[in-house]
């Protein structure tokens, strides 16, 4: 399919209600067909700044680039390449085919090519055939999917999701995310995803800005971000562990080792001996073994003694927190793990991971920070060879 | 309850003989009617569009005169109109006084805030994201305010019917402005009373009836049409 995206850009955007700052973004990018989320605990800001982005709302400073052309609120052209879903489906009085028929209208697409563009859109996201239905009789999943379809069927450059599947049960909500995510890598659209859900930024996003109080915290590649994040608020929303920082003692065919606190651990990149980087590795990648249990052979290289020092529910896992020579990592087990290898405060493990799940950017006051591949959208580097 | 079955009886007679002159007065009924609560509906709708779907300056107070004016008695109306009207006032010249036009200009002046102020309250409750949803697909300012009028269209209904009762119940200021002209400005509700001074209570009571008729007639058309657009919607 052919790219539709638009690159969507924003420097200086700035908006308050009252005293209150609840957006203040440097800047930000999206490049073309790439989906970005943005993602922050309640009240952080994150849907003011979609609707800034969507042209929904006037900033009170900073400007949003659409392809490089700098575009205003309200700027009808540049709407009519935009489309939005929101949290609840909002979905007009009438039927399915009303909904999904509106922006066509607006745009004055033939009577004949709508007809076809809803019975497309509606068989995409699931619900073919359902044109005459009245929206009231559907469920909350059905009516978001009519939302998306109203939304898509427009064939917008960027699509902005508003927590669009925050409101649902566990069972739709899986099966809407997959959805969202095909249709939305199908078209190439260049989507901007609001969520507080961290599960569904890295299972729908290739970019990720954090947000809290108004203000980025952290901005990447999504992996980038999830493994290592900049400071310990972020590594605490986010769920990861603070990074550590140490030096890199050894360098070459793109395998690093780096000393921290005298125990070493194996990153894949090409720092340079003598740097101070700090390192990251997110828990779902750390692999526990009971502390003298023998350690199946695996292409992982980084094997650390450790001592658990917190266990705490984390959804249907447990967080756990390790005490290592060089400071805290955490890992993500199952309540099986936790109960048949007695993970406890106290017990003693063994934390194994791969070289390539660690992640690596150079410490503060250590030259500039390194850009990723990808450019500007990068505050944190990662190192993308495999073991 | 004779006199009841009697006033019946006659507002029969009164219809189908066309005696006593009741068919110009129904008309001219319908006529001010209609051509008020459809000027108080272009006016009142945007009014009411205003006040409970945007926020501007001076706003409260705009809402404050509206509902000032919901509460105004039709005689004071009546009474202002007149004045303007009048040969010494400002619109004189144009010789309205004593006309169906000056009766629907005072009509106009009952429904309008009545009906601005209900669809104030019928706009209020349709949801500010439903219009940030209209915009984000592409809907201009224009086009997002006909969506919350439809969106609140059972509510913005009932303002109408709300308007149209006031000014079809409405006795006082049509008679002050239009004077009870028989056969110009006499309506339904200024024939009762003028019957009722005569004392042919029974000819007052049957008017009364073909009142009640017509008013029975527009709300039906309105609840059916409430029901319609419900039942459509569940389909």
């Amino acid at each position: 399919m052919d790219v539709l995206g638009m690159t969507l850009r924003a420097e200086g955007l700035k908006k308050s209600f009252g005293a209150r700052v609840v957006v203040d973004i440097e800047s930000l990018e999206v490049a073309a067909g790439r989906t970005l989320a943005i993602l922050g605990p309640s009240g952080a800001g994150k849907s003011t700044l979609l609707s800034i982005l969507g042209l929904l709302e006037k900033p009170d400073a900073g400007t949003i680039y659409l392809d490089g052309r700098p575009v205003h609120f309200r700027d009808k052209s540049a709407r009519m390449h935009m489309a939005a879903a929101f949290q609840s489906p909002y979905l007009f009085r009438g039927t399915i085919a009303d909904n999904v028929a509106y922006g066509l209208k607006l745009r004055r697409v033939p009577s004949r090519k709508r007809r076809e563009d809803i019975s497309n859109a509606l068989a995409r996201v699931g619900l073919e055939g359902w044109e005459d239905r009245g929206v009231h009789t559907l469920s909350g999943g059905e009516a978001q999917r009519v939302a998306l379809a109203r939304a898509m069927v427009l064939r917008p450059s960027v699509l902005f999701l508003d927590e669009p599947l925050a409101s649902l049960d566990p069972l739709a909500k899986g099966a809407l995310a997959s959805d969202f995510s095909r249709i939305i890598r199908e078209d190439s659209m260049t989507t901007v995803y609001v969520t507080h859900d961290q599960n569904e930024a890295v299972s729908i996003a290739d970019q990720l800005i954090v947000m809290r109080d108004g203000r980025s915290v952290a901005q990447g590649e999504t992996y980038e971000v999830m493994g290592l994040p900049p400071d310990e608020w972020t590594a605490e929303f986010l769920g990861a562990g603070e990074p550590l920082e140490g030096e890199v003692v050894e360098s070459g065919d793109d395998l690093l080792g780096i000393d921290i606190g005298g125990q070493k651990i194996w990153a894949v990149g090409t720092f340079s001996k003598g740097e101070r980087v700090l390192v990251g590795v997110r828990p779902e990648d750390v692999l526990l073994f009971e502390g003298e249990a023998d350690i199946p052979r695996s292409t992982a290289r980084n094997r650390l003694d450790a001592r658990i020092v917190d266990v705490r529910m984390w959804g249907v896992m447990h967080h756990i927190v390790l005490r290592t020579d060089g400071g805290l990592i955490a890992s993500r087990v199952s309540h099986f793990s936790v109960r048949d290898m007695g993970l406890a405060p106290g017990a003693f493990v063994q934390a194994v991971f791969k070289a390539t799940a660690v992640r690596v950017r150079l410490a503060p006051g250590n030259g500039s920070s390194r850009s990723s591949e990808r450019g500007s959208f990068s505050d944190v580097t990662t190192m993308g060879a495999g073991d | 309850m004779q006199v009841f079955t009697e006033s019946i009886g006659q507002a029969t007679r009164l219809l189908f003989e066309g005696s006593g002159g009741i068919w110009p007065v129904i008309l001219t009924t319908l006529e001010v009617a209609f051509f008020s609560t459809l000027a108080g509906f272009v006016l009142g709708v945007p009014m009411g569009f205003l006040m409970g779907a945007t926020r501007f300056r001076g706003r409260n107070i705009f809402i404050a005169v509206t509902n000032t004016f919901m509460a105004v008695p039709p005689v004071v109306i009546g009474l202002l109109v007149m004045m303007v009207l009048s040969r010494q006032g400002p619109l004189g010249s144009f010789g309205l006084l004593y006309t169906v036009d000056a009766m629907v200009i005072a009509q106009t002046l009952i429904s309008t805030p009545i009906i601005a102020g209900l669809t104030a309250a019928a706009v209020g409750t349709v949801p500010r994201k439903l219009r940030l949803q209209a915009r984000s697909l592409g809907a201009s300012r224009f086009q997002e305010a006909l969506l919350v009028i439809r969106e609140a269209r059972l509510g913005v209904l009932a303002a109408v019917a709300g308007g149209l009762g006031a000014v079809i119940r409405g006795v006082g200021a049509v008679l002050i402005v239009g004077g009870n002209i028989e056969g110009e400005t006499r309506v339904l509700t200024t024939a009762i009373v003028q019957e009722s001074r005569r004392g042919d209570f029974a000819k007052a009571l049957a008017l009364c009836v073909i009142l009640l008729v017509i008013a029975l007639a527009l709300n039906a058309f309105i609840t059916w049409y409430q029901h319609y657009s419900e039942r459509s919607e569940n389909a």
